[in-house]
């Protein structure tokens, strides 16, 4: 394992996304103006946006690395840096830690943005501290960031990997408690909502924002989500062939 | 002494078909040696062999006395694929100081090989503002930057002016007097004369491996172009 190859990584990760611009202003611009619409669609039933609010907030960065590393690891694939990179001494777990970190950074970005506008800006509260949401919220980006590469492998062109989000990550906002509770779903939805890794980040973050004392239930959760993320890295990282036939 | 390059009963199946079969040579250091054949021949599919990312069915491929592809060869051996493989949203420095840190070689090395591939004025460029030619000079300039013992590359000059093509073959002849092995494809016949070993390779064999005067000879033909229709034709008819 080499410090300085996964730094190098991650700084050029980092310099990719800072000459994308536009990504970077939608990345911290779009949770920000959404969470304002969630807040104006609540308006006068103030303890509805009370309660997701802060889920969203949590939320967001896992949608958006999942995005933006199926994207990136696909271009990775498809231009041959990727092969190239294999030849050379970087190891995978090396290339994996460098696209963590710098993801990881992004996320800490967004979340903090968003923060300031929900809880400064349209008086959101958390029974925990802001920092406990925001490292939820990184945990979560970097949960996003091993379901798009995982996915990265499955999808021959951009087209494809963007439908991979409608598929693979909506299904698990639906049916991850926000809009109905768990306990209130069909049976078989509770069956199927309880293997989803999300109903756990969910979980999580709605303890953070509503339960005064946490419980056994947040770092169970907590663990879950951490384990998924170490489960779909190294299915990830299985899916990173150096010999291809 | 075994060839820097051993490959032995080589078999490449790809997409059901078989791309190598049963190929076995030895390419030598201190010389540059030609790869050619028509598009689909397999030189790509041998060149990616020897690198070590190409499932093979059967057979050894050892390079530097090691099998290809082992951990300890990815800093001895240098691969240029045919497409450039390089990050086209940074620029020319960015893209050679990422691989620069990634192989633990010194940032001098970074501008060198920037000026050894003529692109000094424009290493702030983004690389995917580049025309395709200078694309495949910085993906050669990332190959350079270790001083690898083993240079694999796949049509690094496609696309290139006369000037800078004849740049770039004195040099890989530097290289080759320093000792270094190259093995560089090309399907352009002129490109041909500059190497000093040819290995023609048809439909995954070696169809000949020989001097480019001794093919002229053999086949009795004016230019290696003709040299080489004459062959591959012979070859088909017989």
């Amino acid at each position: 394992m080499s410090a300085s190859r996964t730094a190098a990584t991650a700084g050029r990760v980092l310099s990719q996304l800072r000459r994308d611009p536009r990504t970077l202003v939608l990345l911290l611009v779009v949770p920000c103006v959404l969470i304002l619409l969630v807040d104006q669609l609540f308006a006068g039933r103030e303890q509805v946006f009370q309660s997701v609010g802060v889920p969203m907030l949590g939320l967001f960065p896992l949608i958006s690395m999942f995005l933006v590393t199926s994207i990136t690891m696909l271009r990775e694939r498809t231009t041959g840096t990727l092969e190239r990179l294999l030849t050379t001494p970087l190891t995978k777990l090396e290339l994996l830690l460098g696209y963590g970190i710098a993801f990881a950074v992004v996320a800490v970005v967004q979340v903090v943005v968003v923060s300031i506008v929900g809880f400064g800006l349209l008086g959101l509260n958390a029974a925990h501290s802001e920092v406990l949401i925001v490292l939820l919220a990184v945990a979560n980006a970097l949960l996003g960031m091993a379901f798009g590469l995982f996915v990265s492998a499955f999808a021959r062109t951009e087209f494809q990997a963007v439908q991979f989000m409608p598929a693979f990550v909506l299904p698990q906002i639906l049916l991850c408690g926000l809009f109905v509770a768990q306990d209130q779903m069909a049976g078989w939805l509770q069956a199927v909502s309880s293997v989803l890794p999300l109903t756990y980040a969910f979980d999580a973050l709605d303890r953070a924002a509503h339960d005064p004392t946490l419980g056994p239930r947040f770092w169970s959760d907590v663990a879950v989500v951490v384990g998924a993320t170490l489960l779909a890295l190294a299915l990830g990282a299985a899916t990173l062939r150096r010999r291809t036939p | 002494m075994a060839a820097t390059i051993e490959i032995t009963g080589l078999r490449v199946d790809r997409g059901g078909a078989t791309v190598l079969r049963d190929l076995t040579l030895g390419v030598d250091g201190g010389v540059v040696t030609g790869l050619l054949g028509p598009s689909g021949s397999g030189k790509s599919t041998l060149m990616r062999a020897i690198v070590g990312v190409q499932v093979v069915v059967a057979g050894n491929v050892n390079v530097l006395g090691l099998p290809a592809g082992t951990p300890a060869l990815r800093s001895r051996v240098g691969y240029v694929t045919q497409s450039p493989s390089v990050y086209g949203d940074l620029s020319v420095r960015e893209n050679l100081t990422y691989f620069a840190r990634v192989l633990g070689v010194a940032r001098i090395r970074v501008d060198e090989v920037i000026a050894r591939v003529g692109l000094a004025d424009m290493a702030a460029h983004l690389v995917g503002r580049l025309s395709g030619g200078q694309k495949a000079r910085v993906s050669l300039a990332t190959a350079l930057l270790g001083e690898p013992e083993v240079l694999v590359l796949d049509e690094p000059t496609v696309g290139l002016d006369p000037v800078l093509r004849r740049d770039l073959w004195d040099f890989f002849h530097e290289l080759a007097d320093g000792g270094t092995t190259l093995l560089v494809s090309s399907h352009v016949m002129d490109e041909a004369a500059r190497c000093d070993r040819l290995l023609l390779l048809r439909e995954g064999l070696i169809l000949a491996d020989l001097a480019p005067d001794e093919l002229l000879r053999r086949t009795g033909a004016a230019d290696l172009d003709a040299a080489f229709l004459r062959l591959v034709e012979g070859s088909a008819a017989g």
